[in-house]
Order: C-alpha cells, then sequence, then structure tokens
C-alpha cells in the first residue's frame, strides 16, 4: 500500500514539473492580504518577473503555521508577511536560513540586524478615529480618560497580530499597572472582533468611534477615497513597532532564485510598490521618495519595540492582563 | 443482527457516505491528534469558553426553537398573497456569510443602528447590543429560519385527513395532532441548533463584547493558527465531540417514532382558524427581525456594486460550480443516509456538525500533503468539506419525508414487487419532492457563503466570493466587499430559491 502511495505521489511530482516547463518556480507563501488582487502580490511579482527569468507563484494563507505544518517538505522556498510576534517559533523550527542581503539600505526607526529576517514595510499601531467628530488624544492617559461614550474596537489578541501588539503596547506603556489600565478602558470598549477587518469594518461604517489600527491607515483614506478626516492619534508616550518581514526557506530547491528575492526585497523597486498597496512605510526608502500622503502622516516621537525573546516572555502574561480586565 | 450487517455492506451509497463522514470528522482528528503526538492539557480560559459556550448554545437552541414554534404555526395554518416568498426569504439569513450577519445585526441593534434611532426619538435610552444576549440575538437570527423551516415541515406532513377528522370531531387539534407532532420535531431542531452554536465563534465573540464572549472553537483558532500547539487543538476539538454525542442521545431519547400515519396526500384544510390576529403578529414579528437586517447588507452593498469587477466575476462563477457540486454530493448522501434504516446513520448524520472545520482543514491538510500540493486540489477539498458540513441539515431535513414515505407505503410497494430504483423514483421522490428541494437549497447556499478551508488550501485564482470580500475588506476597500456581499447574498439566494421552488413544484404550498 505504501509503496502505491509513493507511486502515485512521485507521478504527481513528475507531471508537476513537467508541466511547469524549463522556467524555474519561486514559491512564495504569503498572507491572504499580501497575495491577493489589492495587495502589493500582484505588482511585486510582475516586478521580479521581470528581471528573474522564472515564475513567482504566491500560496496565500496563514504563512507560519502552514510553514510548520508542511516542515521539512514544504514547497515554499521564501515565507513573507511574518511579523516579530512568531519569529521566534519561526526561527526555533530550523526551517528558515540566513539570509545574505545588504541590510544597510534599511530605514526602519530602529536598528535592525536580524541574519534571518528581512524587513519590508513597517507601521505602527495607532488609534484611528474620525476628525470630524472627535477631538483626537494626544496620550494614552487622554484615551483612558475619555468618557465612557466614546466606544472603542480592538482586535483579540488571542487571534489577531494587531490585537497581540496593542497588548503589547499597553504593557509597554504600563509595565505592572497594565491591567488597571485595561480596567480604565474596558467601559469604553465596544468590542473585540476576531480579526483587524471586522473591526475596521464597525468603524467605517460608524458603529464604532476609534478603532485600533495602524499610523498608516489614513494613508488609505487620502489617496484612494481624498477622504481627510481619518486620523491616527499620535500618543506621546510612543507607539508599537510593527513590521513585517520576509524569509528564505532552509529546504528551498531554488536557493540561489530565493536570494536573489530576498535582495529584491530591499531594492527601490520592491519598497517603491509597497506604500500605496500594502498601506504600509516602506522598510527600505528614504522618507523623500515615499508617494504624497504618506509624507505628511505625522509619525510618533516615540518607537516601543519588544525584542522577540522579551515579547515571547511578556505574551502570556499582557494577554491575560487583558482578558482578565474585560472579563470583569 | 446479521442481516442488518449484511444489508449495510450490500446498500453501496450508504457505506461511502459513513467512509466519507467518518474520514473527514474522526478521521482528520485523529491525523491531527497523530501529529502532535498526544493531547495538550487545558487552562482556566478553556474552561472558562466550554462554560460559556455551553451556555449560550443551550440558551441560544432554547430561545430559537421557542420563537420558532409560534412562527411556524401561524404560517402552517394562515394563507396570503405573497407566502410562499416570504417563506422562502425568511429562510435568507441562514445562508448569510457571519461577517456580513454581524454588520447587518449592527445596522439595525448597534449603537448607530435603526433601532436605537427609533428609541432615541421617542426618547428611551440607547439599547446596547454587545454582551450574552447580543450573541442569543444573532443566533437566533441565524437559526429561527432554519428552526422554523424544520417545524414547519412537520405541520404540512400532518395529513389533511386528520384535521379533517378533527373538525368534524370537534376535537382539539393542539393536544391530538400537533403536540405528538412537536415531539417529533422539536428535540431534531434544538440538537441542530444547539451544535450550529456549539461551534459559533466570531459572531460569539464580535456580539458577546470581548473575552467573556469566547468559545471553545476560538480557542481552537488560537491553538492552531497563533500558539501552533496542536494537542490541544485536538483535546478541545474532542470535548466538542463529546458535547455533540451527548446532545445526540438526549434527542434520541426525547424523540418518539411517528404515529399519525397515512393520509392520501391531500392539500390541508384547516378549520381551527381563530385568533388570526395572533397569527399574523407572529409573522410580521418574525419578518421584520429577519429581513430588516438582510436589507441593510443590501442596501449598503449596492453602492458598492459599482466598485466590482471581474476577479469578483470569477470568483462568483468558482463559488457558483463549487456549491452545485457541493449539493449534488450533499444531496446523495443525505438521501443514502435516510435510506439506510438504521440507529447509526443518526449519529453519521449529526457528525459533521460537531466538528471544528479548522481541525477537520488541518487534519486534511495533514493527510493530503504529502501526496499532493494542496493548492491543486483547494476547490475539490472545498467542495467536499461544505458538502459534509451541509449533510446534518440536508438529511435532517428529508429524514421525516423518507421515513413517512417508506412506513406508509413501504407495504404497498413490497406488495406491487416495487424496490431499488424503481421504488424510489415512484414511491419516495414524489413524497419526498418539497424537502429535498429545501435540503438542496440549504446545502447549494451554505456552501457559497462558507469561508471554510479554503482559506488553508487556496493559491492564486482559486479565491471563492466569500475569501474575496475577506481580502477587500483587508485591503480597506470596505465599500468594495459591500458589493461582493451583495452579489454574495443575490447569488446564496438565487441559488436557495431555485432549489425550493424546484421541489414545491406542484406540490400546493
Amino acid at each position: 500500500m505504501k509503496r502505491t502511495l509513493l507511486t502515485v505521489a512521485g507521478l504527481f511530482c513528475a507531471t508537476a514539473a513537467f508541466a511547469d516547463g524549463h522556467a524555474k518556480t519561486l514559491t512564495v507563501y504569503a498572507p491572504d492580504y499580501f497575495g491577493s488582487e489589492w495587495g502589493p502580490g500582484p505588482s511585486i511579482e510582475a516586478a521580479f518577473e521581470a528581471q528573474c527569468d522564472c515564475d513567482l507563484v504566491y500560496e496565500t494563507g496563514n504563512v507560519l503555521p502552514r510553514l510548520l505544518l508542511e516542515g521539512q517538505n514544504t514547497n515554499a522556498d521564501v515565507v513573507i508577511g511574518l511579523n516579530t510576534d512568531v519569529t521566534k517559533q519561526a526561527r526555533e523550527s530550523g526551517l528558515l536560513a540566513s539570509h545574505s542581503a545588504d541590510l544597510s539600505a534599511l530605514t526602519l526607526p530602529i536598528e535592525w540586524d536580524d541574519d534571518m529576517f528581512v524587513p519590508f514595510n513597517y507601521s505602527h499601531t495607532a488609534f484611528i478615529y474620525d476628525n470630524t467628530k472627535l477631538d483626537g488624544f494626544d496620550s494614552f492617559e487622554a484615551l483612558l480618560d475619555a468618557p465612557d461614550d466614546v466606544r472603542v474596537v480592538i482586535q483579540d489578541p488571542r487571534t489577531s497580530i494587531s490585537g497581540l501588539a496593542l497588548v503589547l503596547w499597553v504593557n509597554a506603556v504600563y509595565g505592572d499597572e497594565a491591567e488597571a489600565a485595561w480596567a480604565r478602558l474596558a467601559p469604553k470598549i465596544l468590542t473585540v472582533t476576531q480579526g483587524w477587518s471586522e473591526a475596521y469594518g464597525l468603524f467605517t461604517d460608524g458603529e464604532a468611534d476609534v478603532v485600533l489600527s495602524f499610523t498608516t491607515s489614513p494613508a488609505y483614506h487620502i489617496i484612494a477615497e481624498e477622504d481627510l478626516t481619518k486620523s491616527a492619534a499620535i500618543f506621546e508616550e510612543g507607539h508599537y513597532f510593527f513590521v513585517e518581514l520576509a524569509a528564505k526557506v532552509a529546504g528551498t530547491d531554488n536557493p540561489d532564485l530565493a536570494d536573489q528575492f530576498m535582495a529584491f526585497v530591499l531594492t527601490p523597486e520592491f519598497q517603491s510598490l509597497i506604500p500605496t498597496t500594502n498601506w504600509s512605510f516602506p522598510a527600505a526608502l528614504p522618507q523623500d521618495q515615499w508617494p504624497a500622503g504618506f509624507q505628511e502622516l505625522p509619525q510618533p516621537r516615540t518607537v516601543l519595540f519588544y525584542p522577540e525573546d522579551a515579547a515571547a516572555e511578556l505574551r502570556d502574561e499582557a494577554i491575560e492582563a487583558w482578558r482578565s480586565a474585560l472579563s470583569q | 443482527m446479521a442481516q442488518r450487517a449484511v444489508a449495510i455492506v450490500r446498500f453501496i451509497p450508504g457505506f461511502l457516505t459513513v467512509a466519507l463522514v467518518l474520514g473527514l470528522t474522526l478521521g482528520t482528528l485523529v491525523a491531527v491528534i497523530v501529529r502532535a503526538e498526544g493531547f495538550g492539557g487545558l487552562g482556566p480560559g478553556e474552561w472558562s469558553a466550554i462554560r460559556f459556550t455551553l451556555s449560550q448554545a443551550v440558551v441560544s437552541a432554547l430561545v430559537s426553537v421557542g420563537f420558532a414554534i409560534p412562527v411556524a404555526r401561524a404560517l402552517s395554518r394562515r394563507d396570503f398573497w405573497g407566502r410562499s416568498f416570504l417563506i422562502t426569504l425568511m429562510g435568507a439569513p441562514f445562508l448569510l456569510p457571519v461577517i456580513v450577519a454581524i454588520l447587518g445585526l449592527v445596522a439595525v441593534f448597534g449603537r448607530g443602528g435603526l433601532l436605537n434611532a427609533i428609541l432615541a426619538s421617542v426618547g428611551v435610552e440607547p439599547a446596547s447590543i454587545y454582551g450574552f444576549h447580543g450573541v442569543v440575538l444573532a443566533h437566533v437570527f441565524f437559526n429561527l429560519p432554519l428552526a422554523t423551516r424544520m417545524i414547519l415541515q412537520g405541520w404540512l406532513a400532518i395529513p389533511a385527513e386528520r384535521f379533517r377528522l378533527a373538525a368534524s370531531l370537534n376535537a382539539p387539534v393542539g393536544p391530538l395532532l400537533e403536540w405528538p407532532m412537536l415531539r417529533r420535531t422539536v428535540p431534531g431542531a434544538l440538537l441542530v441548533i444547539f451544535l450550529i452554536c456549539l461551534t459559533s465563534f466570531a459572531v460569539a465573540l464580535t456580539l458577546g463584547g470581548g473575552p467573556r464572549a469566547t468559545t471553545v472553537e476560538l480557542s481552537i483558532y488560537q491553538a492552531v493558527l497563533f500558539d501552533f500547539d496542536l494537542g490541544r487543538a485536538a483535546l478541545l476539538a474532542c470535548v466538542q465531540f463529546v458535547f455533540c454525542a451527548l446532545a445526540a442521545v438526549l434527542a434520541y431519547v426525547a424523540s418518539p417514532p411517528a404515529g399519525l400515519g397515512a393520509g392520501l396526500d391531500r392539500v390541508v384544510t384547516r378549520w381551527d382558524g381563530r385568533w388570526a390576529g395572533f397569527d399574523y403578529l407572529w409573522i410580521i414579528l418574525a419578518a421584520a427581525f429577519l429581513l430588516i437586517p438582510l436589507g441593510m447588507v443590501l442596501a449598503r452593498g449596492l453602492q458598492g456594486l459599482l466598485l466590482v469587477d471581474w476577479p469578483v466575476l470569477a470568483a462568483a462563477w468558482r463559488s457558483t460550480w463549487v456549491a452545485l457540486g457541493s449539493t449534488a454530493l450533499c444531496v446523495s448522501m443525505a438521501l443514502a443516509l435516510a435510506l439506510w434504516r438504521s440507529r447509526w446513520a443518526q449519529v453519521i448524520g449529526v457528525l459533521p456538525l460537531a466538528t471544528s472545520s479548522l481541525v477537520v482543514g488541518t487534519g486534511l491538510f495533514l493527510i493530503l500533503f504529502p501526496f499532493v500540493s494542496p493548492r491543486q486540489v483547494a476547490l475539490l477539498v472545498t467542495l467536499i468539506i461544505n458538502a459534509a458540513l451541509a449533510l446534518p441539515f440536508a438529511y435532517r431535513i428529508i429524514l421525516p419525508a423518507v421515513r413517512a414515505s417508506l412506513d406508509d407505503f413501504g407495504r404497498l410497494s413490497a406488495q406491487l414487487g416495487l424496490s431499488g430504483w424503481a421504488r424510489f423514483r415512484i414511491v419516495i421522490l414524489p413524497r419526498i419532492r418539497r424537502p429535498l428541494g429545501f435540503a438542496a437549497g440549504v446545502a447549494a447556499a451554505l456552501s457559497m457563503g462558507d469561508l471554510g478551508v479554503i482559506t488553508l488550501f487556496a493559491g492564486e485564482g482559486q479565491a471563492t466570493l466569500p475569501l474575496l470580500m475577506y481580502r477587500l475588506m483587508g485591503a480597506y476597500q470596505m465599500d468594495a466587499a459591500a458589493g461582493v456581499g451583495f452579489i454574495l447574498v443575490t447569488l446564496s439566494f438565487a441559488l436557495f430559491w431555485v432549489f425550493d421552488r424546484g421541489g414545491r413544484v406542484r406540490a400546493d404550498v
């Protein structure tokens, strides 16, 4: 039985290879929003294929769970769209290789010299509000002190990366007092959603006054909708840094092509495609080359960030502070 | 006993259905357990999730069925212009994708919704939808239509002669005809709705207002996709199976066999038609509760329709054929199970409801990955899983009619020497056409609206409509997403209507 299955599998692989013809295929695992028709995926694919004589194919979904499920047998050559919450787990899986890209072009607000993960864009967690209805908040304290009829919608840290970034943000600002801070915010929290999309939908539909999102979110409304009413509240305590990363898979069949892609990530060509497709700050492009709309976005003076070991250590405690304060 | 065993083996469609359902439900769970190398442990968070999950599922099922009984009764004995269209239309919320339903409910019951606008205009304090009652409200919104239809089928299955006899004897219809019918249909409806609510997740969290409304399914999601703790996911999936098993046993014990006997399949005429106003009140309330949020979704989507472009149409086409394939498979399996007259068929028939679709998807991924690229089989896998997930509904919907036709006409067909395909075509099919059409409609629309496992498998150019809607929302395009929502709701409903209508051709309802 086992032999039959192996033969069948072998045949399958053989046909697949045959069907692909001579051009090499670079398989990139990416989150749904990245690979979709409305994300950065298609334009990046076209730009890379123009220089690599290869076929770039996205497989979209939950990148790290899928990579871990597949283990050493994965088809991926490159993974893109990971964030710092999962880098520790990804690193320890032994499935990723170190990159050879030159990080000197990076323009991040923090130091970055990781040998495995290459950042391609960044933003900061921020609360977005409608500036025709609210005056905004200049600090986390101001938000916590806001009247209870200001309704805030956030994402669940157990199911959403932005929700997790928020609990780490609160932890970075309030430390041991995090649970008390959550208790002050709790009456204003309209609800908690599974993912970012539901929360943002509730905000744009007018159900919530304030939504947890990113400092770059207003850029979408400014550039794509010419709508200037959405603003990010910039807090004097600082904002949590949110960076998206790419990495090369250790077991790739196309190591050269994967290296070429990793280097491509930091080129101005790739970087200039990012702002208006992934609605984030490019990781390696000087500010004067950002599109209009991005250049004028207010940026936090202080950037808060936990390296992966510290974040992993704090994570359970931070989520529990959130859970127990909001379960009262 | 030996005879029964032989009968199972000989009935090939039944055997195949059992194999497929067991493989998809328990097989995928085993695959996850094997990969996890055992079970994980449960923390205090999980225990409170289990308590919340159970309590909201019990309350949601009781409230849904409690309201469904008067609504179904009213619909069964009133005839008015547009009645049959209203019955079909009221089935729509059950078919809505979760995210569409949430936004629709919030548009009516939310802080800035219609209800609060009306309350404010008469000077009443605004009401909040978020909390335990919000979870129940949303679950009733989803499940009232299903419960109403299941109970309505029961009412419509009472032979016209019984009502005629009761009227001529001046006997009370309630205790003699309606109560025994309810005792037969209500446990099944309660069971199905309890199980649907058991695996609810995004609705419960959003309308529950926060982490108090954490369900077991959310913990599974967290375990698989966030913590990659497959052992804990497997254990939680087992917990869901245990609840399913307990509920199924309870429902089985509580539901007595049918005893109304056969009629001449005549149109029902009712003579107990007092309290018409009361009946219409129920119908109007139910229709308003179900249709206003739906109308809000459509109105919101209308402006987004202009933003719809060709990838959406391609996805619509893809979703449609997946839904049609899934319907064919689902209805065949439901028929095979219904014709296989064994207690085990009932167990198989509810099993898919107890599964976590994430665990099924993950298990299937683990099973298939060594042999084929998941991307190549994404749509086929979606088709099969959607069919299996809709099977409990289709099975529950057609089972009473298949049983009744076998009970009532089985001896006659044996006498006439009818068996096999001929018996199915001549005796059974005409009698089950109405529920069969309804079952097919539900299967098609559920498949259409389900985001399901495609997220784990999809590659380029394989997105279905619900996935596309999520992608658009993920890219800030809320208006275009609402437009896709409009198309999704319309297509789901159109498929549902075609099948449901098809099943009712020449049926006098």
